[in-house]
């Protein structure tokens, strides 16, 4: 049973990653309805980036290391968000008059790109790399389980990042002009509204958003590795659709739900089998409720 | 004259919209019903709901008597009931001919072997489905353009092209959704030709339309729909000088 | 339809035949995937699976239970089919954008079964696979293997071209063009998207079965993801919705790697590059369907009797009197 909770606390934490990176993949697919096969791999790259910063950078005592951290973290997202909008600029939004397919088979090749980019970069490379800076483990305990502090930070700052989001879509005017162009680009367009900036903009948050989960990810897990940008991906796109795809509320659930599953998962079955796991419940989900838990966002012209 | 489609109090809400409020209307056999009303006045929903697109709320809609409220479009399609649509959706990655033949989906052979095998049964099918989409592209006067690409061909011929794949069918029934919006004086004139002589030929026709002129010509029933109301039906004589629908077009008067 | 036949030469180089052959079971592999992707337009990121569940029935069937490699064929397929319908029973329902998701699991899932499961070989595979023998015909050369995936290879392009130019393969474009308006065909596109996918698990399972053999040894690293996203490049790159632009594509997307030999490591890079490249170009692939289209149908035209249409049963038949008489 502690063993139990244990998973389902590391599943949740799991999850904020998830999360954080679902949020924009489902955002960019709100907009566009193109998966960004990509995106994953723009996690994968800021892991990477921040590696190189930290490894330069962080050299000090411990309360030194933190106050770095942030604004490295700060500087990885902005640079995440400026690869993805640039990422748009030179391939999606050349591209935005061809079919879909195409669109998401350009996305799996920038993907490739990326990957094998990292792999062939002699300082990064195939291997496992340590992170330059881990998460102490100090911590308290609640019941059975023991959490650390930078545990709750990591659900702390995902939240935060997250509600931000929401309250920018919800509550600004860029929000509503974003889900103006989610429904029907050319009326925006004719109501004057920017659509390639709004785009970028939407392209910029999912890049912002994958970069603070790359860094908190090398912070936690303490290894990075070219390929992690691939399974995250696709989990955070599970999750997404988990909880109904263009819908942010919808990805945080989703992620935290993912999260679980897994975790519970590789307990269960061993750490192989969690990914199966996970589409697993994709199927199972897409079955019952074809719209996500929390239902999806995306207008249908008919 | 027998009823051929019939809607009963038929209801259409969108959150909190009511795009269709108790419409009930009755398209007889061998009639040219044409649906007028000023624009969001519900008539491309109706139709959506008469054709499985839409799932109405409440009330009914039959086709020679059977309830179709919830059947699925290709279930409608193959009753006999043809649609165009008001924002023509043509097949652009196909050619003009392989759009007609598209519309004899169900008068194909289907079976897998033949297929493969190419027995004659099946070349025979095939070659007589080849000439009865020449026959209706030649009938709306695309005969020339059917080698072309769909999508590469002008709006007016893209409209003609719609009307040929939905001939091509047999239908009983064809619903047009504004089959002359968008296109040249002389085109209208056309079209119009053209939809007398569908009509002409034992099809039914329910027309969308917003040109009250051509619909005034050409229809032996019209409707008038308004905020998803009918508000008049009858000849069109009798609906053209009624008050409420004068209204309807020329906006509200203070009461 | 004019078939350009492929007149195999011989170099006697067993190194270039087997790369040839290998470039022809891929050619396979991308015509089954081009039914799906191509011709109706579901993006399939998981076709490797149904090779490797060709494959390894084959495998497992013929190793451990002493079946002949021909007899395996079969249920091979079978499992495939039902596979595929499984998977797209609940998926092809939905928006064609959550079948790519589900697609890349499923190859996800088949991969790592046959990774863990000792009936499969675990990650080391099976091997031993026993000689392919058709009748008194032992196929075990990479000259024979050449030309059993010719003929495989000729018989996948005949059944998708006679496929096509039915009214199956027209559904699927209907569907691929605009599924909205398919409906209003009458074409039911929840069942014709199935015969797509299901059509696309029979050649890839049979591609499979015959490709074990070749090998005689088979391991879960070659039925990955890696493997699927080639096909895709194949079929994307040569044109989408072409049995041609598979061809093509299939033999660009297995020649490149040889030609780049030395840039091992950079190798997928490149592909990613080519790839990007070419969607930003020519998003159809180089030879998309229609780029032969109208030359065969102006060569026939040219080549035809035009005999004007006779007077038929087919509706509107007082339209032919009109038509003639008033003209467009």
């Amino acid at each position: 049973m502690e063993l139990f909770l244990t998973e389902i606390a590391n599943g949740l934490f799991l999850g904020a990653f998830f999360a954080l990176v679902a949020v924009g993949y489902s955002m960019v697919y709100g907009i566009l309805r193109l998966i960004n096969f990509a995106h994953g791999d723009f996690f994968m790259v800021a892991a990477f980036v921040s590696y190189t910063i930290l490894g330069a950078v962080a050299v000090g005592h411990a309360h030194m290391v933190w106050f770095t951290v942030i604004w490295v973290g700060l500087l990885v997202m902005f640079l995440t968000g400026l690869l993805a909008v640039l990422a748009n600029r030179l391939i999606y939004h050349p591209m935005r008059r061809a079919a879909l397919l195409s669109l998401m088979i350009a996305a799996l090749g920038l993907s490739q790109v990326l990957e094998n980019g990292v792999l062939n970069i002699p300082s990064w490379g195939s291997a496992f790399l340590t992170y330059p800076v881990t998460s102490p483990a100090t911590g308290f305990t609640i019941g059975p389980t023991h959490f650390t502090w930078f545990q709750l930070i990591i659900v702390v700052i995902s939240g935060l990042l997250s509600l931000g989001v929401y309250l920018l879509v919800s509550r600004t005017l860029l929000g509503k002009a974003m889900r103006a162009v989610s429904e029907d680009r050319v009326a925006a367009a004719l109501m004057g509204i920017n659509v390639d900036l709004v785009i970028a903009v939407v392209f910029f948050i999912g890049g912002a958003l994958a970069g603070a989960a790359a860094v908190m990810t090398g912070v936690y897990y303490g290894q990075i590795n070219y390929l992690m940008g691939w399974t995250v991906g696709l989990e955070a796109f599970t999750a997404a659709v988990l909880g109904g795809i263009g819908n942010i509320g919808g990805a945080v659930l989703g992620g935290v739900v993912l999260g679980i599953a897994q975790s519970v998962g590789t307990g269960l079955f061993g750490a192989e089998w969690a990914l199966v796991v996970t589409f697993v419940v994709l199927v199972l989900l897409l079955w019952l409720r074809p719209t996500g838990i929390l239902g999806e966002r995306v207008a249908r012209r008919m | 004259m027998a009823a051929l489609l019939e809607t009963h109090d038929l209801s259409l809400r969108f959150g909190g919209v009511n795009a269709l409020s108790e419409v009930s209307l009755s398209i007889e056999e061998n009639s040219l019903h044409a649906i007028i009303g000023p624009n969001g006045a519900g008539k491309t929903s109706l139709f959506n709901c008469l054709t499985g697109y839409y799932k109405p709320t409440s009330g009914t809609v039959s086709f020679q008597g059977k309830d179709i409220t919830r059947m699925s479009a290709a279930g409608v399609a193959s009753l006999g009931i043809r649609r165009t649509f008001q924002n023509i959706r043509v097949f652009p990655k196909m050619t003009v001919l392989e759009n007609v033949l598209a519309g004899a989906h169900l008068r194909a052979s289907a079976n897998l072997l033949a297929i493969m095998v190419g027995t004659p049964g099946f070349r025979r099918s095939e070659r007589d489905l080849h000439e009865y989409a020449m026959t209706s592209l030649e009938f709306v006067g695309l005969g020339e353009q059917a080698t072309k690409f769909a999508g590469d061909l002008p709006y007016g011929m893209r409209k003609r092209m719609e009307l040929a794949r939905a001939l091509i069918a047999d239908p009983k029934l064809v619903l047009l959704d504004e089959p002359a919006a968008g296109v040249s004086s002389v085109e209208r004139e056309e079209l119009t030709r053209v939809i007398s002589r569908i009509h002409d030929n034992g099809i039914s026709v329910a027309l969308i339309e917003h040109d009250v002129e051509l619909v005034m010509g050409i229809a032996t029933d019209v409707t008038v729909l308004d905020n998803g109301r009918i508000i008049a039906s009858g000849r069109p004589y009798d609906v053209r000088n009624n008050p409420d629908v004068i209204r309807a077009y020329m906006g509200r008067s203070r009461k | 339809m004019v078939l350009a036949a492929l007149v195999p030469h011989m170099t006697g180089n067993q190194y270039y035949l087997s790369v040839a052959y290998q470039a022809e079971v891929l050619i396979c592999l991308a015509i089954g995937l081009n039914l799906v992707v191509g011709y109706c337009g579901l993006l399939d990121l998981g076709f490797a699976a149904f090779f490797a569940i060709g494959a390894y029935t084959t495998g497992i069937l013929s190793v451990d239970r002493h079946w002949t490699i021909l007899a395996t064929i079969l249920p091979g397929v079978a499992i495939a089919v039902v596979c595929a319908v499984i998977i797209g029973l609940p998926t092809l329902r939905l928006r064609s954008d959550y079948l790519a998701v589900v697609t890349l699991g499923f190859g996800l899932i088949i991969q790592t079964i046959a990774s863990n499961l000792t009936q499969t070989g675990g990650p080391t595979g099976i091997y031993g696979i026993p000689v392919l023998t058709v009748g008194r015909i032992v196929i075990q050369s990479a000259t024979s293997f050449y030309y059993l995936f010719l003929i495989l290879l000729v018989l996948f392009v005949f059944i998708s071209l006679r496929v096509r130019n039915s009214r199956i393969g027209r559904a699927w474009l209907c569907i691929r063009e605009d599924e909205d308006a398919a409906q209003a065909m009458g074409i039911k596109i929840h069942r014709y998207k199935m015969y797509a996918y299901m059509g696309g698990a029979v050649m890839g399972s049979v591609a499979g079965a015959l490709y074990a053999p070749a090998l005689t040894a088979i391991s879960p690293p070659s039925f990955g993801f890696s493997e699927s996203l080639l096909i895709l490049m194949a079929v994307a790159i040569g044109g989408m919705g072409s049995v041609w632009g598979a061809i093509l594509g299939g033999g660009i997307v297995v020649i490149l790697p040889e030609a780049f030999r030395q840039f091992a490591q950079a190798r997928l890079l490149i592909f990613g590059a080519v790839l990007i490249i070419i969607m930003m170009t020519r998003p159809r692939g180089l030879f998309p369907e229609g780029a032969f289209r109208g030359t065969a149908t102006r060569l026939r035209e040219r080549f035809n009797d035009r005999s004007p249409p006779r007077p038929l049963v087919a509706p509107p038949e007082a339209a032919v009197r009109d038509a003639s008489s008033e003209g467009p």
